[in-house]
């Protein structure tokens, strides 16, 4: 059962936080077939001039759909989704990783669906460029 | 080197048939803390698809990309239906756009995705991010 009905203009979803490991990395590549070093290796990344081992953009964009789903109410319901990668996500190799926050607004509802501008931060900074999504019942 | 201008509205040929399953779609719904119950895909699964279109493109010699100066600078999906276990997925990429910023290439891409019927599931549009030997 969609949650989207219950929906309007204004509406700010619930903050999402995820925690990104290292094992997280690992795992992403292995289920994407992504296996650009700089996402596990932080010599490699270093060497391309990046303070240390980064998420993959595609991995922070998954975590935007991931809240997607939950404020739809399940899987599903996405009809649009896209952002610039802006800002990398540096991952540090603990226990703790660092987290990713999704904020969402709902700027619009046509007959196209439930149209959401999110947020996704880390550390208090904008890591994707423009995340937009349309959400359909 | 910059990529040739004529890459521009070049089209490739669709990508091998990738076959979901359900234990991908679940390792993929792992990997990203997603939920999968059997239905429909995480919403970025697809770019598994595409990624592989992106790849041949790439390693095409005649469009004169180097790997490893290669950045994802953007990517958007629009969606038909959701995929699901059982599809048989291939990509078709088109290079909309080419632009040059600062040294760099910027490379449009859009991949269709569609199913073993040819019908459309998903399209996938990528900006690759070329950076120039001295950029």
């Amino acid at each position: 059962m969609s949650r989207l009905a219950s929906l309007t203009t204004g509406d700010e979803l619930p903050e999402q936080t995820y925690t990104v490991t290292r094992a997280d990395l690992v795992r992403y590549a292995g289920a994407s077939g992504d296996f650009n070093p700089i996402h596990w290796s932080d010599r490699v990344a270093g060497t391309v001039g990046l303070p240390g081992v980064i998420a993959h953009g595609m991995y922070t964009l998954a975590l935007a759909a991931r809240a997607l789903d939950t404020w739809a109410g399940g899987p599903g319901h996405v009809r649009e989704l896209g952002a610039k990668f802006t800002k990398p996500v540096v991952v540090p190799d603990d226990e703790t990783g660092i987290e990713v926050v999704v904020r969402g607004t709902v700027k619009n509802i046509t007959d196209e669906g439930v149209q959401v501008a999110l947020e996704v931060t880390s550390g208090g900074e904008k890591v994707l460029g423009l995340p937009r999504a349309v959400l359909h019942a | 080197m910059a990529v040739d201008a004529s890459l521009a509205g070049r089209s490739f040929p669709p990508t091998e048939p990738y076959e979901v399953s359900r234990e991908r779609l679940l390792e993929f719904a792992r990997a990203t803390g997603s939920t999968y119950d059997g239905g429909a895909a995480p919403a970025t699964f697809p770019i598994v698809v595409a990624f592989a279109a992106m790849t041949a493109l790439m390693e095409d010699p005649s469009v004169g990309i180097s790997l490893h100066r290669v950045v994802h600078g953007e990517q958007r999906f629009t969606y038909t239906r959701p995929v699901r276990a059982g599809d048989r997925l291939s990509a078709a990429l088109s290079v909309d756009t080419l632009r040059q910023i600062g040294g760099a290439d910027i490379i449009g891409t859009r991949s269709e995705i569609t199913d073993a019927d040819g019908l459309p599931v998903c399209t996938a549009f990528a900006t690759l991010v070329h950076r120039g030997e001295d950029a």
